[in-house]
């Protein structure tokens, strides 16, 4: 425990950004109840992978998405937001159909990373629908291969209606 | 090899196209590679399986043509099996080879072959629900909007009978940040009877669109493949494209190359030792490995331009190599982090609970892995001395002089452990690697444009690396325009799947999660 303890005073606290020096941004299409906290539910449709590990990263203590009231649920049915990485593999259309079915309303989607938006390097793939825009309708995209971390936190603050100072 | 050499020509029909001391290239009718293959398999040391191509080249006249990979560890010597005029069903290899099972089912699905005497009559990476007679890899079939046809039909899964007996479906969408993949567990009480996973949720194809496609945007494909072992995928690409275009590299790409794969190894390893830990809920262990992962990242992106090391390897070269003042900067920063390293490591090791939950989990028979192929960590847990960087001579790995690092017991312990020993390893690499790129300063950059008039076409070349999961390999044939005609990825992933499902009955469902991270397998590279 001592060494725990000792580590922890040595490194101080991690994470980059605090929720002080968050402002106001423009007006968001969220409801006000909506804006302090996000709870998102995470579907991979076909993703190298990539954006998901980015996502996973935003876990971690440099981030510390929850801080920003922003929370991955492990069901669709705790979910505001669905987070989609990859094209719209065809094999998993079905089950992302019925993930956005069992999302109670108001329900938003987010397409993550470039092949989620439109295809990406997989654009032409026999069993990939070119983006998920194709399989369920887009609410707000995040361009990248993949998005870094930081984008991502800003297009999730800037969907709250928020926006971080530095 | 000559006793092999010697043994192989009482065949007829044999054909020798390439015998040299690293490399055989052997023609054979596909009737007698069954009775070849068992032949291989009885040599000591048992030869390895790299991987398992089929091939539509009835445009060449050669109909279908099966290409099996073996390497054998000794000799460094590697040997393609190849079978043409394959019409429309070849010899089944998988009770020889068990590793072959789902590359068999794979051609039998994207070729519409038939695999004779294979036991698992079921798909494998088409689902149910695919127009009649899409077999999408053989070349007159012209792929357009099939995706828009696919009406999923039920899964088949066997049926088990017996008092108190059920089933847990989980999936295809886990709880997580996680890809998709089905399992469906047959309990009895707590303890899992049997498993069955159902993966190729993900696949799209990638093969196929690989196809016809220049090499530089071949390699923007192969990079992501899987997301987290880009260079691997990258450096096997392109060691497949310089061995067709017969070039030599200069030492100072060999020695980017090889820091870039350790790099890799380093933050996937990392990371992967604190996915563990969130395996059984262990928050400490889980926060130092992502932060430490992160700072590896934030290291990738700051000198190299990309958090995942993308786009650096180039075939014929390396786009860009740090100079000495950025050398040392990288060496400072990886001391630092590999002194973190050991400073929070024990804290995990050390942790009663968390030891609890891993030793004795997930057991892999070393038998079972020999048979099924198993490469990587997983295969080194279970004492299969096998590391691709020790065996075969490439990139600086023979002045690392690299030993596989083996723990015995198969479990999730031996598991985390092999990938804590390698970490350490990779840090000392690193340190050395750094080193030498200071003193042996060169360009800033290498990148050959001159090798595309080089490239042999309609012939087969493959890539090996030891990614963070294992071997890859990619096997590449290109066409007389330099475009890619056939590209084969067998990932490590793809090679360790059949192993998970052996592994959890006798265990518990809530160790499944842990005994899944413990091979922290990727379901997009397996999927393609």
């Amino acid at each position: 425990m001592w060494s725990i303890l000792l580590r922890k005073l040595k490194m101080g606290s991690l994470t980059e950004k605090h929720e002080d020096s968050l402002i106001p941004h423009k007006s968001s299409d969220l409801p006000s109840n909506f804006r302090k906290s996000l709870q998102i539910r995470h579907l991979d449709c076909g993703s190298c992978n990539g954006c998901d590990w980015e996502m996973t990263a935003l876990g971690n203590s440099l981030y510390d998405h929850q801080h920003f009231g922003i929370d991955f649920v492990a069901s669709p049915r705790h979910a505001d937001l669905l987070m989609c990485t990859g094209p719209g593999s065809t094999q998993l259309v079905n089950a992302a159909h019925e993930t956005y079915e069992a999302m109670a309303k108001p329900k938003w989607v987010m397409a993550v990373g470039d092949c989620a938006i439109d295809g990406g390097v997989f654009k032409g793939a026999y069993a990939s629908a070119g983006g998920i825009g194709k399989v369920l309708p887009v609410d707000i995209k995040v361009p990248g291969c993949p998005p870094k971390p930081d984008d991502m936190i800003k297009a999730l603050l800037e969907f709250m209606g928020r926006k971080s100072v530095s | 090899m000559l006793g092999l050499r010697d043994y192989l020509q009482i065949y007829t029909g044999i054909e020798i196209i390439k015998w040299d001391n690293q490399e055989g290239i052997v023609a054979m009718d596909s009737q007698d590679l069954p009775d070849i293959l068992a032949y291989c398999l009885e040599m000591k040391p048992r030869p390895i399986w790299l991987t398992h191509v089929v091939n539509d080249e009835r445009q060449l006249g050669n109909d279908f043509c099966l290409y099996l990979i073996l390497h054998f560890p000794d000799k460094d010597f590697t040997l393609t099996l190849v079978a043409k005029g394959i019409k429309d069903e070849f010899p089944s290899l998988s009770l020889i080879l068990p590793a072959l099972n789902w590359s068999e089912r794979e051609a039998q699905d994207l070729f519409g072959l038939r695999a004779v005497g294979h036991p698992d009559p079921r798909t494998l990476v088409l689902h149910p629900g695919w127009p009649k007679n899409f077999h999408p890899l053989r070349k007159d079939y012209k792929t357009g909007k099939e995706y828009k046809s696919f009406k999923r039909g039920p899964l088949v899964f066997p049926e088990m009978h017996g008092e108190g007996i059920f089933q847990v479906p989980v999936g295809p969408i886990h709880a997580g940040i996680i890809e998709p993949g089905h399992f469906r567990f047959y309990v009895i009480g707590e303890p899992v009877l049997h498993l069955e996973a159902q993966l190729f949720y993900t696949h799209k194809g990638i093969e196929k669109l690989l196809e016809g496609k220049s090499l530089e945007e071949g390699l923007l494909i192969i990079e992501r493949v899987c997301g987290v072992c880009a260079v691997s995928h990258g450096l096997a690409y392109c060691e497949a494209i310089e061995k067709l275009a017969n070039i030599e590299l200069p030492r100072q790409v060999l020695l980017w190359r090889t820091i870039l794969a350790e790099l890799e190894r380093v933050y996937n390893h990392i990371g992967d030792i604190g996915n563990m830990c969130a395996g059984v809920g262990f928050a400490l262990g889980n926060a130092n490995g992502s932060q430490s992962k992160e700072n590896l990242q934030r290291l990738n992106l700051e000198f190299f331009g990309h958090r995942f090391l993308r786009g650096m390897v180039v075939p014929g070269g390396i786009k860009s190599v740090p100079g000495p003042k950025d050398s040392q900067e990288i060496l400072n920063r990886l001391m630092e982090l590999a002194n973190d390293f050991e400073d929070w490591i024990p804290l995990l090791l050390e942790h009663d609970g968390f030891r609890q939950r891993a030793v004795t989990t997930g057991v892999l028979k070393t038998e079972s892995a020999i048979d099924l192929g198993v490469t990587g960590p997983a295969a080194r847990a279970s004492g299969v001395a096998y590391d691709w960087r020790e065996l075969h001579s490439h990139l600086l790995y023979p002045e690392l002089m690299v030993k596989s690092v083996v723990e015995h017991n198969g479990d999730v312990w031996a598991r985390l452990m092999v990938r804590v020993k390698e970490t350490r390893e990779s840090f000392r690499f690193l340190e050395t690697l750094l080193r030498k790129g200071m003193q042996e300063a060169g360009r800033s950059s290498y990148i050959m444009n001159t090798f595309s008039n080089k490239l042999i076409p309609w012939q087969g070349a493959w890539g090996c690396v030891e990614s963070p999961r294992g071997t890859d390999v990619i096997w590449l044939m290109l066409d007389d325009k330099g475009k890619i005609y056939r590209c084969r990825i067998r990932s490590a992933s793809y090679a360790n799947w059949p192993a998970v499902p052996l592994t959890v009955p006798g265990n518990i469902v809530p160790d499944f999660p842990l005994i899944n991270k413990s091979f922290e397998l990727c379901y997009s590279c397996c999927d393609r």
